[in-house]
């Protein structure tokens, strides 16, 4: 397989220039080229999908459409005009709409009030209750203008960007990522919606690196891959297996499972009646959650992000402690009331979400991220004094044996890739030989070759008796590494049960369970 | 034409050193206009101010006499700036050090015990520790802001120096001048030059510098300190106790401090008076920052905030400058170092043609 690039197309069969199309653009940013020689067509009326990795640099390119980036070298056309767009307001005044994959919401103020903010013209904020009623009816986009957004799911806080860029009536609208947070049944509705907005003629760019989505919705696909255009395609046409080696660049090795679990194992993690208030405004409570997680098996937790994750995280790692000693056991050990090193030294490992500046520290070197986690069970402490050439050699091992891609021991953090260094962090728990191991978000972010190295890691890893605990917002990952699967949601965790005996349309209403009964009178309404 | 400041998307570690020596030449530059606006011959000024003390032979050694309060405070600030707590109150512990062991020199003012210099050593350093120690509780019960809690600090340590020297302390043969009896030989520091005011507390000084530098690149401790500061949630996930190391950066900045006030006034001072510093404990949060909160740039940065009081000093006598210029020279060093630091995260860029607003 090749580079083939085909060439953009210039007109759409009608004859009518395209509405926007990007012609040889570049952005370099230190130390890596985010975007080399792109080239996009977008048609009136047509649901392209920008297809790549992270890291390909499709965020790039859509900053770069919406003006927030100048593009170093290139040429951006609207509707067949050469424009230059300076700011983003100057892109929603030509008609450019942007829901990004984080939200830019103000959890205080109200959702009225949230899409009032992103509107610059005194006199269009006048009657804007009522736009904003015209267009959630039109489109189905159920939202309740009043609420405040620090109350809304992450599905309603999506409609109410989505709301805020119709108002403006966009003939282009950016959707960068759009369901990585959304339950099956909420993104259903979304391509509903979607396709009634292409039926008007409007076009959107679709950024996304999930086939089947891209599949079911789109035209046209453009792939990138480091940078660079690598296949226009049409994704109704080709297979997904096809597009997804286009878009890695290579073939994905399948997974290999362990021999058959064996269900006997006693339970190595077991939480029971855990409740907790959140120590962050707006977060999540944990109520009443219990679970256990026996010898080599893998339980994943599924659910919306904002469900109790990073509350459960905190509590499992003891960065919260709980007020009983018995609500989190390690091994039959009670150790809900003991802080992380504790926990580390009775055999749990941790990997949290966010690698950088909760996992590691970007400016610190690869050596010292080992022993930040790794002092205790290695024993890198001698009379008060780090043993720094211990540390050393047990970063080169990690690196060694995850490949990690870096210029040595020596190198920063910050400076690896999201892949490299998730591998890096997996690598140094698994290297201390855990008898417990709970990982949040284990290939978030990261590339496909890195994140099938972590599963089969994961899976070696339970095949030596290790209880793994993951949580994660991909189901996809949790049905192909998982043997159980329980779903939190409101702080609350649904009963485990066998992945194989689930389906993942269950799943979907387990995990919008709640917050589809607050919001069901809005979206009988609008059926979509 | 416009001029933009780009992410470099990493620290310069070129700049990281080169923002002091920057700061430092914008500096100089500046006190050359200052020192031309104010009628005197820049480049006589500047040689008066911050050459004629290098070249001097008798002012020589008083640079280390300088610099030695500033390079004790400066090592501890640096543990503590970089774990992000933000001691600014160590003119305060300062004093405090001064009037523990000071005090404690005047209560045996008969002792001539070898005994008693080490006690004041110590009743200096715990001096010290004991004000910080306020901040660090009331930041880590009450989440007091531990920079408000130790600045309003100084100023009663200041109060209460006043005090106790117009007051219970006062030299009762002084003539009613606010100030304490003369130290007796057991309570003042050796000499160790013979012919200059060079005494025990410069190898202090040393020592500190030393020991500061183990301990932030070779000790567990240290490891957390810069852990805390770089990301504390990734601290928190270690499993590193925050308080504790309030605490620690809290009581070993204020030990530090307080030592510094004791050394002070067991050596030049010679007694506790109204007037035992020159703003040392603030001068020193310079100090740290131009050393990069590292030990041994500490020791470099103090000897040149050190030129900054001896220079400040010659150019009263010399050039008829008020004593006022040493505080605008420091302020402009620190404005100056604060301000190039920017090159260490960004890069300068200057796009010589205008961005073409678009046609829409």
């Amino acid at each position: 397989m090749g580079d083939e690039r085909l060439a953009g197309r210039a007109t759409a069969p009608g004859g009518a220039p395209p509405r926007l199309q990007l012609t040889g653009i570049v952005k370099q940013f230190p130390g890596c080229l985010a975007n080399d020689h792109v080239d996009l067509a977008v048609q009136p009326g047509e649901i392209h999908a920008l297809l790549g990795e992270n890291g390909a640099g499709k965020s790039t390119l859509v900053k770069i459409v919406y003006g927030i980036l100048r593009p170093d070298a290139g040429e951006i056309r609207w509707q067949g005009e050469p424009v230059r767009i300076a700011n983003p307001g100057f892109a929603r005044k030509l008609g450019i709409g942007v829901v990004f994959q984080h939200f830019s919401l103000f959890e205080g103020l109200t959702a009225a009030e949230n899409i009032a903010l992103g509107i610059n013209d005194a006199a269009a904020r006048r009657g804007l209750k009522a736009r904003i009623a015209e267009v959630s009816a039109t489109y189905g986009l159920a939202i309740e203008p009043d609420r405040a957004v620090h109350d809304l799911s992450v599905g309603e806080r999506q409609r109410i960007e989505i709301v805020r860029c119709l108002i403006q009536n966009p003939q282009l609208l950016i959707m960068d990522e759009p369901t990585s947070v959304l339950t099956p049944q909420e993104i259903d509705r979304l391509f509903t919606i979607l396709r009634r907005l292409a039926a008007e003629g409007r076009s959107i760019l679709y950024i996304s690196h999930k086939l089947e989505e891209i599949a079911a919705l789109c035209q046209h696909a453009t792939i990138l891959r480091q940078g660079r255009v690598v296949a226009e395609a049409d994704p109704q046409r080709e297979s997904a297996a096809r597009l997804a080696e286009l878009m890695i660049g290579s073939e994905l090795k399948s997974l290999k499972h362990g021999a058959a679990q064996n269900g006997a194992a006693a339970p190595r993690l077991v939480v029971q009646h855990l409740s907790l208030a959140s120590t962050q405004r707006f977060g999540t409570d944990l109520k009443d959650v219990s679970f256990s997680v026996a010898g080599g098996e893998i339980l994943g937790i599924g659910g919306v992000a904002g469900n109790g994750q990073t509350e459960l995280m905190s509590a499992l790692i003891g960065e919260t402690l709980c007020e009983r000693a018995e609500a989190i056991a390690i091994d039959g050990n009670p150790v809900g009331k003991l802080g992380p090193e504790l926990r580390r030294r009775r055999g749990a490992a941790f990997v949290p979400e966010e690698r950088n500046g909760h996992g590691a520290v970007g400016e610190m070197t690869l050596s010292e991220n080992g022993y930040l986690s790794a002092h205790h069970r290695l024993n890198l402490v001698r009379h008060g004094l780090i043993d720094a050439a211990a540390a050393v050699r047990f970063a080169r091992r990690v690196i060694e044996g995850f490949d990690v891609r870096t210029s040595g021991t020596a190198a920063k953090a910050r400076s690896l890739s999201g892949g490299n260094l998730q591998k890096f962090i997996v690598g140094r728990e698994l290297l201390q030989a855990p008898g417990v191991l709970v990982i949040n978000q284990p290939t978030w972010g990261v590339d496909a070759g890195a994140a099938a190295a972590i599963h089969q890691a994961l899976l070696d890893l339970v095949g030596s008796g290790t209880a793994v605990l993951i949580i994660s917002q991909d189901l996809d990952e949790i049905f192909a590494i998982c043997n159980r699967i329980a779903v939190i949601n409101h702080g609350r965790l649904s009963a485990a049960r066998p992945v194989d005996a689930v389906t993942l349309q269950e799943i979907g209403l387990l995990m919008g369970a709640v917050q589809n009964q607050a919001g069901k009178d809005a979206d009988d309404a609008h059926p979509a | 034409m416009r001029i933009r400041l780009e992410p470099r998307g990493q620290q310069s570690a070129l700049w990281a050193y080169g923002s002091p020596v920057l700061a430092v030449i914008l500096t100089l530059i500046v006190a050359a206009v200052i020192f031309a606006l104010l009628g005197k011959n820049p480049g006589h000024s500047l040689y008066t101010y911050f050459i004629a003390p290098l070249v001097n032979a008798t002012a020589r050694p008083e640079l280390l006499v300088k610099a030695t309060p500033l390079v004790l405070i400066g090592v501890g600030l640096s543990l503590g700036f970089r774990a992000n707590v933000w001691n600014i109150g160590a003119e305060g512990q300062y004093t405090l050090g001064a009037i523990a062991g000071g005090g404690l020199a005047l209560w045996l003012h008969d002792s001539e015990s070898h005994l008693l210099l080490p006690a004041m050593v110590i009743a200096g350093v715990l001096g010290g520790m004991a004000w910080a120690a306020i901040p660090a509780l009331l930041r880590t019960r009450f989440n007091a802001n531990e920079i408000l809690t130790s600045l309003m600090l100084t100023y009663v340590a200041q109060q209460l120096l006043i005090y106790l020297v117009v007051g219970p302390w006062k030299d009762p043969e002084g003539y009613g001048f606010p100030q304490s009896r003369l130290f007796q030989e057991a309570a003042t520091l050796p000499i160790l030059v013979p012919g200059t005011r060079i005494h025990l507390g410069v190898l202090f000084a040393l020592l500190a510098v030393g020991l500061g530098w183990l301990v932030l690149s070779k000790s567990a401790i240290g490891f957390q300190l810069k852990v805390i500061g770089l990301a504390p949630r990734a601290a928190r996930y270690a499993g590193f106790k925050e308080p504790r190391l309030i605490w620690l950066s809290l009581l070993l900045g204020g030990g530090l401090a307080g030592l510094a006030g004791l050394i002070e006034v067991a050596s030049t001072v010679g007694q506790l008076t109204t007037q035992i510093s020159p703003g040392y404990g603030f001068t020193a949060i310079i100090v740290a920052f131009l050393g990069r909160l590292n030990p041994v740039g500490v020791l470099f940065a103090g000897l040149i905030l050190a030129l900054s009081y001896l220079g400040g000093e010659v150019a009263q006598i010399e050039l008829a400058m008020p004593s006022a210029v040493t505080g605008i020279f420091q302020g402009i060093l620190l404005f100056f170092l604060l301000a190039c630091d920017l090159l260490i995260l960004y890069r300068v860029k200057i796009e010589w043609r205008e961005a073409v607003g678009a046609r829409p």
